[in-house]
């Protein structure tokens, strides 16, 4: 509890909740000048996501993804490493979970189906990744431009795994899927909302960040390896493992998010006809949550609310819904440009410190 | 023969915009600032151009008014790209993370502005883009004819841009203190280079660029902008500028290399032999090329010394 305090009582939260107040304030300037009214606009968006037991349970399975890209792009970022792969990670963690329900799904019995294809997804995710972690590693190749290659390659891979081996006959998708991640027996208090145990899957994960990352040797090494690599190499680590691991455990994160969309949410896979750009959300959350785990859940929260709300600011202000880009985009500006934040704050703190004078 | 010169004629036109936006890239990272924001700049530029040639072609400017959509997005992609600038350079903030906004609020500002000026329209009306021209006796050569000299004068414009901007890096003052800021600040400051100001203008190079690259886009080959005009194409420019090694004829041969492979996309099918191939794997074909080429020849990657750190005179 009193890590917990001690966490709020220091400066750190102040530029984030600054930040967040300044992007809704931008974003209220430019509803102002296209003509909308943003104290409606804002209104409605809260409504749509508080207004009842299911947009509440369908804005959670929203954010539910977005924390575990949101982790694994933090968790590479964090050892050194800039993920924009995560949305590969997620694909193939997505066609491993197919693969896995729907063709031994008439063999086992669901207490292991369920949990072997879930693994499935988090370690073929984790391989993904590793691709790109190896080849920094051993070949010193920059892990940008591998995992936005292998961005692509996922996509058309999993499409052909898809479109061969589990098409359901004349659709564009997969067969239905036999392993379920839903949590049917909240279904009826959050009516029919698609709740399921990814969002449980991702709040280990996060704890697991935490741990792994500030109580682990471990955790230390790959946090020294981010810091400073050379320096890390000079105490005895060896940097090129690190790198490897690191990437391995960023893309089991992003493999997650994909069992739980497929297992959780859809109980299908469908031919993608683009990137579906879970890995670029990953990302802003990421970033948003200052990299840490719990920073990284908050933003989710933040993040899945306002992207589940603003299709309610369509509806009930007029206002397109691609605002909210806007406000989330300068929200990080103003959180990674701290020094504006800052600037605004000056003239409080300055108060306060007369204040103590006095 | 003729299936050849077809070939090629489409590779050019997928490339173009490509090289634009590399090229960008190369400015703003060989100044020492990282540009994960080319994909919103290029989002930007495919706005402003599909706006700007809209109104111009309204105005009656006929075939002027591609150049407007051009001019335009000239201008946006450099306004886009201080927002960059004035985070990365100006306050220091993490390169990456204020890349990554350029590219949250392209894509969520233009398309918001697309809906606002056309009445909730996801997408700009059509409008007429270039159309190509062939330069006199050099278009009859048999293969390279067709290939290139009868391409969109973007293209023209892209190649002979690639050869400018190779003699201004390395052959002039200007590209020498633009390289020495992103390799090596501080004695760059020493030797009285004003680094900020370089890297203000590296940036905005590469905004103008990127945003040229992204009209092309809407002015070749889509003739609107919609939500999916740009879709991963700036990452693509990304990938060819380090694939490039930083170099403008390097990223020039690294986007051809891309183009060919989009456009035989559309070649593929035209063969007996390659129908039994599944097309996911011929769509993989670059990606994969690009990983394989990678490991095997280029190796160790060559970076900006600089690339990512905000310039900070206390720390000399």
């Amino acid at each position: 509890m009193s890590r917990i305090k001690k966490i709020f009582a220091t400066d750190s939260y102040v530029i984030p909740v600054v930040a967040i107040l300044m992007g809704f304030l931008v974003g209220a300037i430019v509803m102002l000048i296209g003509g909308y009214d943003p104290v409606a606009a804002y209104s409605a968006l809260f409504k749509r996501v508080f207004g009842s037991p299911y947009d509440f349970g369908e804005a959670v399975r929203e954010m539910t993804p977005l924390m575990l890209t949101g982790l694994a792009v933090a968790f590479a970022f964090r050892s050194g490493m800039f993920n924009i792969g995560a949305d590969g990670q997620v694909m193939i963690g997505m066609t491993a979970a197919s693969v896995v329900g729907i063709k031994l799904g008439g063999i086992l019995p669901a207490f292991l189906l369920v949990p072997l294809a879930v693994i499935a997804a988090g370690v073929c995710g984790g391989l993904w990744a590793g691709i790109a972690g190896y080849l920094k590693a051993k070949r010193g190749i920059n892990e940008v431009i591998t995992t936005i290659m292998l961005n692509w390659i996922a996509l058309f891979l999993s499409n052909y795994i898809v479109r061969t081996f589990l098409l359901l006959q004349g659709q564009n998708r997969s067969e239905d899927n036999p392993a379920s991640l839903s949590m049917t027996f909240l279904f009826s208090t959050f009516d029919n909302a698609r709740l399921h145990w990814g969002t449980v899957i991702a709040l280990a994960a996060a704890s697991f960040f935490y741990i792994y990352l500030w109580k682990t040797k471990q955790g230390y090494e790959m946090r020294a390896v981010g810091l400073n690599p050379h320096a890390a190499e000079y105490a005895g680590m060896n940097v090129g493992r690190n790198v490897i691991k690191a990437m391995f455990i960023s893309g089991v994160f992003a493999g997650l998010a994909g069992a739980g969309e497929v297992l959780g949410v859809f109980h299908y896979q469908s031919v993608f006809a683009a990137s579906p750009g879970y890995g670029f959300d990953g990302i802003a959350v990421a970033l948003l949550g200052l990299t840490h785990p719990l920073g990284v859940i908050l933003a989710a929260i933040l993040y899945g609310t306002l992207t589940y709300g603003s299709a309610g600011m369509s509806f009930g202000a007029d206002v397109p819904p691609e605002l909210i880009r806007i406000v989330i985009g300068s929200i990080i500006f103003f959180i990674a440009a701290q020094g504006i934040v800052r600037w605004v704050l000056k003239p409080f703190y300055f108060k306060r410190k007369k204040e103590k004078v006095l | 023969m003729e299936i050849l010169g077809q070939l090629l004629n489409t590779t050019l036109v997928f490339s173009t915009a490509l090289i634009f936006a590399a090229l960008g890239g190369i400015f703003s990272e060989r100044s020492g600032v990282v540009n994960i924001g080319l994909e919103g700049l290029m989002m930007f530029g495919a706005f402003a151009a599909a706006v700007g040639g809209y109104y111009a072609q309204e105005a009656g400017m006929g075939e002027w008014a591609p150049w407007v959509g051009v001019l335009s997005a000239m201008a946006v992609g450099v306004i886009g790209s201080l927002i960059h600038a004035v985070a990365s350079i100006t306050f220091k903030a993490d390169q990456t993370i204020s890349g990554t906004v350029i590219n949250f609020l392209a894509a969520g500002s233009t398309l918001y502005m697309v809906k606002l000026i056309f009445d909730g329209s996801g997408e700009t009306p059509l409008i007429d883009g270039f159309s190509k021209v062939s330069i006199p006796g050099l278009s009859k050569i048999p293969v390279i004819g067709e290939g290139i000299f009868n391409s969109y004068p973007t293209t023209y414009l892209a190649i002979i841009l690639v050869i400018v901007i190779y003699f201004v890096l390395f052959k002039t003052p200007f590209g020498l203190r633009l390289r020495a800021v992103g390799e090596h600040p501080s004695a760059a400051d020493t030797l009285g280079v004003n680094v900020n100001k370089m890297r203000y203008v590296g940036v905005m190079l590469s905004g103008m660029l990127a945003g040229i690259g992204g009209a092309t886009i809407t002015l070749t080959t889509t003739g609107t902008f919609a939500h999916n005009t740009i879709s991963g194409q700036g990452f693509i420019a990304i990938a060819a500028m380090i694939f490039g090694k930083w170099n403008p004829l390097g990223a020039f041969g690294a986007a051809v290399f891309f183009g060919l492979s989009q456009a035989i996309r559309n070649y593929v099918q035209l063969f007996e032999w390659s129908k039994s191939i599944p097309q996911e794997f011929i769509f993989m074909i670059p990606y994969v090329l690009t990983i394989i080429v990678l490991v095997s020849a280029v190796g160790r990657s060559s970076a900006p010394k600089a690339l990512g750190e905000p310039y900070d005179p206390s720390k000399r």
